[in-house]
């Protein structure tokens, strides 16, 4: 009896998921179809998003809240990675217990921090230091991409770390039996050994850092121009999509459902990546 | 050959776990012949892996073990050195390319099978390409698993069976051409098959190096072995050649235990 209810239950809410899924694409395709048929694949490349006076059309293009997006994500990834890793191999295999188990914690609570609480410290302190040593007006495609970074950091250390701790003892054993050096070890058995999750952590925490908007919104400028230099101030599409859309009509919203859709996509080829990343290590293990 | 020379010699050993109280092991005396097999038998808890693995200074991985006494490494040329003086990391990786280790579980590698045999071989500085694949060739051979692996060398070690891993260990260990091989259990994962397989191949080894193996299989220890150490409660109770510890041990203790009344 109540086998049968939970089995109804969970398939229900099962394809429920799916159909959102699907709902959610459908609804994006759907609303994003004006502008597909304005713009077409023009909209890549375009620069301007220009209402008309009386607000009913206009020209729009997602080329730098794009741009912004992957520069912001680029930067925070190229910052983050080699840090992660290097926090994660810290933890699994240099630190001592009394060192380790301490910072370990202080990561995972990190990761739990709100990402608007990374925006407001970003603007308030961090951006004047990257003014006063790199230049630019403090917010811009650095500082974001900086913030984005320590804010993905802990998220993917504490996965990746999991994931090399999962690592057998007699497996490391062997290897400095065959006269392997730590480094030897780390390099040759842990990360290949823990490399499905190690790449989901990194899949993962790219979609975080594409998808962000709190933090990216205080940090990046929000200005509607293809950064010169590092430090300039730029878009991204959440932040484009959260500034405009209270006041956005006709075209410009179909435009906005054209981002989003473009977002959604790009996510969610990124996130099955990861899963089947995790899901080919589980199979293997 | 033939003449009891002596290749490692442990005296008055103790050694104590960090945090532990009880030293697990209490002055012990064992000399590991050359080209001889020399089996540990006892009891779950006695202490066989843990000697076995202050062997190669495996224990080292891990801070705070104390341990007093000498094991002495005998060189080719005579020679020999306390390897419980050795310090350096560089002096634990000479000492492990000459005592090599075999686990319980097979432990391949997540890497092809002909990388899993060259790994030692290219730590210890060897790039040429050729003379990596003809010592492969060689190790994979030597441990009798060549005719099975020949063909899929660039396959993941993975796939290979639990004997056939096993089999691969050995190889990846004997291409470094060691001085000992210790076998902690090493076919106690293992179907009968395949643990004849490693028990011909051990018992072959013999000819190019000396073996150390712990087994709880007394079959398996009066089959292979030259000489054979009793150990109980962390003491070395017996040792002897093999056949007069299990024809006529001069220990009740030791009788008890390898006639299987032990309580
Ligand atoms: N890492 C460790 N820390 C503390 N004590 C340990 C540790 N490993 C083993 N011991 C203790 O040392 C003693 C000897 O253990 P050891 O593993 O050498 O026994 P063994 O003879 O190999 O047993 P088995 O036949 O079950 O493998 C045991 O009392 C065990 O509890
Ligand atoms: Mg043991």
């Amino acid at each position: 009896m109540g086998g049968k209810l939970f089995r109804n239950f969970s398939f229900l809410s099962a394809t429920l998921s799916f159909f959102l899924l699907v709902g959610i694409f459908a609804i994006l395709f759907t609303y994003a179809q004006e502008a597909m048929h304005e713009f077409g694949f023009d909209f890549l490349f375009t620069e301007a998003w220009e209402a008309d006076e009386d607000d009913e059309g206009g020209i729009f293009g997602g080329y730098v809240p794009i741009i912004g997006t992957l520069l912001s994500t680029l930067i925070a990834m190229a910052i983050a990675v080699p840090l992660a890793m290097g926090i994660a191999i810290f933890l699994t295999e240099i630190a001592s217990d009394a060192i380790g188990k301490p910072v370990s914690i202080a990561i995972e609570l990190l990761a739990a921090i709100p990402s608007i609480i990374y925006g407001m410290w970003g603007l308030f302190y961090f951006a004047p230091i990257v003014q006063s040593t790199v230049g630019g007006n403090g917010v811009g495609l650095l500082t974001a991409g900086i913030v984005l970074a320590i804010m993905i950091i802990p998220f993917m250390a504490a996965i990746s770390r999991d994931a090399m701790n999962t690592t057998p003892l007699v497996l490391k054993e062997s290897a400095y039996a065959m006269g392997a050096t730590k480094f030897e070890v780390i390099k040759d058995v842990i990360m290949p050994y823990s490399k499905g999750g190690i790449i989901g952590s990194i899949i993962l925490a790219l979609g975080r850092a594409l998808g962000e908007t709190m933090a990216v919104a205080f940090l990046i400028g929000s200005v509607m121009s293809i950064p010169g230099s590092i430090t300039d101030p730029t878009t991204s599409i959440p932040v484009l999509l959260a500034n405009n859309f209270a006041e956005a009509q006709d075209l410009e919203m179909s435009s906005m459902y054209f981002l989003a859709l473009i977002l959604f996509v790009v996510s969610f080829i990124i996130i099955s990546t990861a899963k089947f990343y995790f899901l080919g290590r589980k199979v293997k293990g | 050959m033939g003449k009891n020379n002596l290749v490692m010699d442990i005296k008055d050993f103790s050694f104590t776990y960090s945090g532990a109280e009880e030293p697990s092991l209490k002055k012990i005396n064992l000399p590991v012949l050359e080209n001889k097999i020399t089996a540990m038998i006892g009891p779950s808890g006695c202490g066989k892996s843990t000697l076995l693995r202050a062997m190669n200074r495996i224990h080292d991985l891990y801070s705070g073990n104390k341990y007093e006494g000498l094991i002495n490494l005998y060189k080719a040329d005579g020679s020999k050195e306390n390897i419980l003086d050795l310090k350096k990391e560089n002096d634990f990786i000479k000492l492990r390319q000459q005592v090599g280790m075999i686990f319980q579980k097979p432990t391949p590698f997540p890497m092809s099978i002909f990388d899993n045999v060259a790994y030692g071989l290219k730590l210890s500085g060897i790039k040429n390409r050729s003379e990596l694949e003809g010592r492969v060739e060689k190790a994979l051979q030597g441990a009798a698993i060549w005719k099975e692996t020949k063909d899929r060398l660039k396959e993941s070690a993975l796939g290979l069976s639990g004997g056939q891993q096993q089999r691969l260990c050995i190889a990846r260990a004997v291409a470094l051409k060691p001085r000992v091989l210790l076998f902690d259990e090493p076919t106690s994962a293992l179907d009968p098959i395949s643990t004849g397989a490693i028990e011909e191949l051990i018992t072959e080894l013999k000819e190019e190096l000396s073996v150390v193996i712990v087994t709880h299989n007394m079959q398996q220890a009066s089959r292979l072995s030259d000489y054979t150490a009793f150990m109980y409660l962390g003491d070395l109770a017996e040792y002897d050649k093999t056949d007069k510890i299990f024809l006529n041990p001069s220990k009740k203790l030791t009788e008890d235990y390898i006639t299987g009344r032990f309580g």
